[in-house]
């Protein structure tokens, strides 16, 4: 085996990049909880509709006693429902979501809420928006011909 | 004189040629479509078909026959000898080229609308399916043509070292084979039955992860005879010597075991995985940036030592003395540069947390046309000017065209590609093919999707350019017989090298054992969790 002295710098120089990047990103998963949404959750899509947290009367926004606040909603060909999402600025959201479809995705730009849409799981996010204002939720994921049809409005207004 | 099957490489080519330039006129009717700007021309159903047929002949038939074609070249021209078995050859292009015709019809005529990540519970016609499915299994025969070339060679051969070219060609052949297992689990056990309605439902969490073991190995089944010419062709033909042959082994070596088992960051964003398998996936994927790191360095520093030996001076000097009339020159260095601007941006995919921002936007449609249209795709288009004189035995019909045409490929990449980037931060999800939004955010994606449409353009003309002078080439009277040995030599050439590296026994073992961890406990996980299942839906 021949490696140049050269080149040998350079491995150290690959080494000390890897575990730079390696170790800032475990570091924020440890000490921020900075994770990707991995919530490992199933349901059925073929009855959600009938009854469950998913029925149509349980979907939207809630505030529990504690004061923290779930965002039910439904993603299908071709809207995110309830259609108009309102929450307060600077306060953890917890959204859960499926769809009894096919596959999408959802983001709100310039945010954390990001995360697929697998019909037969329910996927959940929470995250906190820092500016008042209205946003749009946009479906990410080829869901059919009409994928760029599929967008609703999230309203982030000053906390009451 | 042995037969070197130049038959057969110049046929799988050809086919490679044809589907990219066919992609290529889909890709500006598409960037048109998605601008708003031409009303008349707007149709959805139009587009997602032109985008499923677009990411078919890229991903799937330029790169798979452009590989084939080239692996029987280096197979017989470093291994000075004729194939293993010329006939298995001509039966996997038969059955490449058979599944291709199979899944073309469906999705030319709008029954395969389902891009070319399959999407299940959307459903295409079987016919779709079934030829994709032939596509990869004329690949599997190439695969074993390449290994079996090679292991008969060293057993004819003992003590002797792999020539690098080789050595690189089969490590990517068994990688290959790794990596398409996935998708053919997918392929035979969920999307084929269920699409014959032999079963009635799937799971499009297990399709998701299944589809992922093959997402990420597949980019570097593309890339490998990318890096094999850098390494093995561009420094003879710059007029230099590869700088290490040990280090482009290492390097073929670690994208051998790196690139199968991290598949998981095409999943950050899913509900069916938990944290921890992605993380693991997470590190992986760094990992595998090594490789790539390896290869900047060592293709860098043969191009320097070219450079010098031409005259070249200073610090940059050599840059200046390289022979930018030499095609394949011009590639390396746009590769490697495009090659820069998109690990950095691979690298935010890649990450744990930043990938949230960019997940599913134009930022990552933007992020692999770079790599892939620009960094793959020119040392394709490199290789096709350096191997068609050793093929016909006829000149390229003009060198002049070639450099034009590289660099005007690299130039309407990066005008394609920078607001394709800047369109994904700015919140633009992909996929679409308009942007029917109420929000003023529309107005500023306008002037980047603008600024694509001439990136398609110049990329169109620029390959229609190549079409032309490959096409010249075959009736030009000018003829050239290769000179000599044609791959290059290594500064310092290996007189022996550790058993490892000269063969992939203990590498396939490491993938193994890596594979089950990495992919074989999700999976089971997947089973027992037994998520209900979905019925197929159209489109």
């Amino acid at each position: 085996m021949h490696i140049d002295p050269l080149e040998k710098k350079w491995m150290y120089v690959i080494g000390l990049i890897t575990v730079v990047m390696i170790g800032s990103m475990t570091y924020a998963a440890i000490t921020m909880n900075l994770h990707p949404p991995s919530n490992v959750e199933t349901i059925d899509p073929k009855t959600l509709h009938l009854e469950g947290e998913f029925a149509e009367d349980n979907l939207g926004v809630t505030t529990s006693p504690d004061g923290s606040i779930t965002v039910r909603m439904i993603a299908a060909r071709y809207s995110f429902y309830p259609q108009i999402i309102e929450v307060p600025v600077d306060t953890d959201v917890t959204f859960r979501l499926t769809a009894p479809d096919i596959v999408h995705g959802v983001h709100v730009p310039f945010t954390n809420m990001s995360t697929m849409v697998i019909p037969g799981y329910i996927s959940e996010v929470t995250t906190r928006f820092s500016k008042t204002g209205e946003a749009l939720f946009l479906c990410n994921e080829y869901c059919g011909l009409g994928h760029d049809y599929m967008w609703s409005k999230l309203k982030v207004v000053p906390k009451a | 004189m042995y037969d070197k099957s130049k038959s057969v490489a110049i046929a799988n080519l050809w086919v490679a040629f044809a589907a990219f330039f066919v992609a290529i006129v889909l890709g500006l009717y598409q960037v048109a479509n998605r601008s708003g700007l031409f009303p008349e021309i707007e149709s959805h159903e139009l587009y997602f078909a032109s985008v499923s047929t677009h990411g078919v002949l890229m991903g799937f038939v330029l790169t798979t026959f452009f590989i084939m074609g080239f692996g029987y070249y280096t197979a017989t021209s470093t291994l000075k000898r004729p194939l293993w078995n010329k006939g298995l050859a001509w039966i996997a292009f038969i059955v490449a080229l058979g599944g291709t015709v199979m899944a073309a019809i469906p999705l030319l005529t709008g029954h395969a609308s389902v891009l070319y990540t399959f999407y299940p519970p959307l459903k295409a016609h079987p016919a779709f399916y079934i030829g994709a499915t032939l596509l990869v299994v004329g690949s599997w025969i190439w695969c074993l043509e390449m290994i079996m070339s090679t292991v008969t060679w060293k057993r004819d051969n003992p003590g002797e070292i792999v020539p690098l070219a080789m050595y690189g060609t089969t490590a990517n052949a068994i990688m290959w084979l790794w990596t398409s297992a996935g998708v053919a689990i997918e392929m035979l056990f969920q999307l084929i039955p269920w699409s014959l309605g032999i079963k009635d439902t799937i799971d499009p969490g297990m399709a998701r992860t299944l589809f992922s073991w093959t997402l990420h190995a597949i980019v570097y089944f593309w890339l490998f005879p990318a890096y094999i010419a850098m390494y093995t062709i561009l420094p003879k033909v710059a007029g230099g010597r590869l700088f290490s042959d040990e280090m482009a082994r290492i390097a073929f070596i670690m994208l051998l075991v790196i690139s199968v088992p991290i598949g998981f960051h095409h999943l950050y964003m899913d509900p069916q995985q938990s944290a921890g398998f992605k993380f693991l996936h997470m590190l992986g994927t760094f990992g595998v940036a090594i490789p790539t790191l390896l290869t900047g360095f060592t293709v860098l520093a043969s191009l320097e030592g070219a450079g010098r030996l031409r005259g070249g001076k200073g610090l940059f000097g050599w840059i200046g003395a390289l022979d930018w009339k030499e095609p394949m020159v011009v590639a390396g260095m746009m590769a490697l540069l495009m090659l820069i601007a998109g690990g950095f941006g691979g690298m935010i995919n890649a990450s744990y947390q930043m990938n949230t921002l960019v997940h599913n936007t134009q930022w990552v449609t933007g992020h692999f046309h770079l790599i892939f249209g620009g960094t793959t795709i020119i040392m394709y288009l490199a290789v096709a000017y350096w191997i068609w004189p050793k093929l016909t035995g006829r000149a390229i019909a003009s060198r002049a065209m070639a450099t034009t045409q590289l660099w005007l490929w690299t130039i309407g990449m990066l005008v394609l590609t920078l607001p394709w980037h800047a369109i994904g931060l700015l919140g633009q999800p992909r996929r679409i093919s308009s942007t029917p939004y109420d929000s003023p955010l529309v107005d500023q994606w306008n002037p980047h999707e603008v600024a694509m449409i001439v990136g398609g353009v110049i990329l169109l003309l620029s390959a229609l350019l190549f079409v032309l002078n490959l096409l010249m080439s075959h009736g030009t009277r000018k003829t050239e017989q290769p000179k000599g040995d044609e791959w290059a030599v290594a500064v310092y050439p290996p007189m022996r090298v550790p058993k490892p590296m000269n063969g992939y026994a203990l590498w396939n073992g490491i993938v193994a054992v890596w594979m089950v961890v990495a992919y074989g406990i999700p999976i089971v996980q997947l089973i027992l969790l037994d998520a209900p299942g979905s019925l197929p839906w159209g489109y």
